[in-house]
């Protein structure tokens, strides 16, 4: 891999990592980095004081560790997709670069063939 | 930027579900009509969804201490049109509000509008104007993918404003609230999702450069960069 590629994944790992030390905890020891959509909860909840969700989720993980389990699966679905359609063209770039280079060590096999 | 179960009154719901509807009925055709045409692009349409997938599950830490995800339609739009990411958009959202309880079925058009329509569009419409303007391939990629990914929590934070207007500073002062916590959260996110759609299309320029001849992201004439 060009230099280049591992600088934009290094740069990604640091915007990522970074945020965890750089920030730090707030004064009432409140949970650190929870979801921005709960955050967005809370929010409705001061500016709509009186307002009450109307419609409850039809199926809720029944735990965190169930809910992780689901999200680890959506990752590893689009992963595994990905991860396939890479080797896939790595092999065939390989294949073609062979080839490419084949007609050489074909006629000598043949040679020796005859 | 799932906005929760429940979490938007019914007009509200109604109307971005009614919003949402036939964006994705466009989207579902056009999807059609461009595999029908071109069977060799199922493969990164494949690879495209499933950087979606892969992206929207991830909840990355931010600097405002709160944690959000990159949505990954951006790299779709790019390829295939804005519009065949909005089926795309539609299938994660919906996986994520029936078995997660992550965003839900009553505020699914308000997530879809935001999430698979706002959001590929400004990718797309960046990518056009960085293409125009003369960047370079990698610079209008990572341009097109971040600000996609932001304007998607800007919608939200609107939504939410519009819903839940500010008893004293109406709109607005609500709007600058949801976007404190939204837009605020995501710009390092932005900027993940802009640096890893670069890898991406540089590794199809790469290994699909025949296939990606034909799609937008190639045949707008951007410079090409080393």
């Amino acid at each position: 891999m060009k230099i280049r590629t591992w600088g934009i994944l290094a740069a990604v790992v640091l915007l990522t990592v970074l945020p965890l030390w750089l920030v730090s905890a707030p004064p009432g020891g409140e949970g650190m980095f929870g979801g921005s959509d709960d955050a967005a909860r809370e929010a409705i909840g001061t500016v709509a004081p009186g307002y009450r969700p109307w419609f409850a989720p039809v199926f809720e993980p029944a735990s965190a560790e169930i809910a992780s389990l689901l999200f680890a699966l959506q990752a590893a679905a689009g992963a595994g997709v990905i991860g396939y359609w890479l080797g896939l063209s790595v092999a065939r770039e390989r294949a073609r670069r062979d080839t490419a280079a084949a007609p050489t060590s074909m006629a000598a096999q043949e040679r020796r063939a005859d | 930027m799932h906005i929760m179960e429940g979490f938007l009154p019914p007009a509200h719901a109604l109307g971005w579900t009614a919003a949402a509807a036939p964006f994705l009925a466009w989207g579902l055709h056009a999807m059609g009509r461009s595999l029908r045409a071109h069977p060799e692009r199922r493969m990164l349409l494949g690879v495209a969804a499933a950087f979606a997938f892969l992206l929207s599950a991830l909840k990355l830490p931010s600097v405002t201490g709160s944690c959000s995800h990159p949505t990954g339609v951006g790299l779709g739009a790019l390829l295939f049109g804005p519009a065949a990411m909005v089926p795309v958009g539609f299938v994660v959202l919906l996986f994520q509000a029936l078995l997660l309880a992550h965003g839900g079925i009553t505020t699914l058009g308000a997530n879809v509008f935001s999430m698979a329509i706002v959001g590929p569009f400004v990718s797309y419409g960046v990518f056009r104007a960085g293409a125009a303007l003369g960047l370079s391939r990698t610079v209008a990629v990572f341009l097109a993918a971040c600000l996609g990914d932001l304007a998607t929590y800007v919608t939200t934070s609107a939504q939410l404003a519009l819903a839940f207007p500010d008893a004293v500073g109406g709109f607005t002062t609500s709007f600058m609230k949801f976007a404190g916590i939204f837009a605020l959260t995501q710009v390092p996110i932005a900027i993940s999702e802009g640096l890893l759609t670069v890898l991406v299309v540089n590794a199809m320029a790469r290994f699909n450069a025949h296939e990606l001849r034909a799609l937008p992201v190639m045949a707008a004439r951007t410079r090409e960069t080393a």
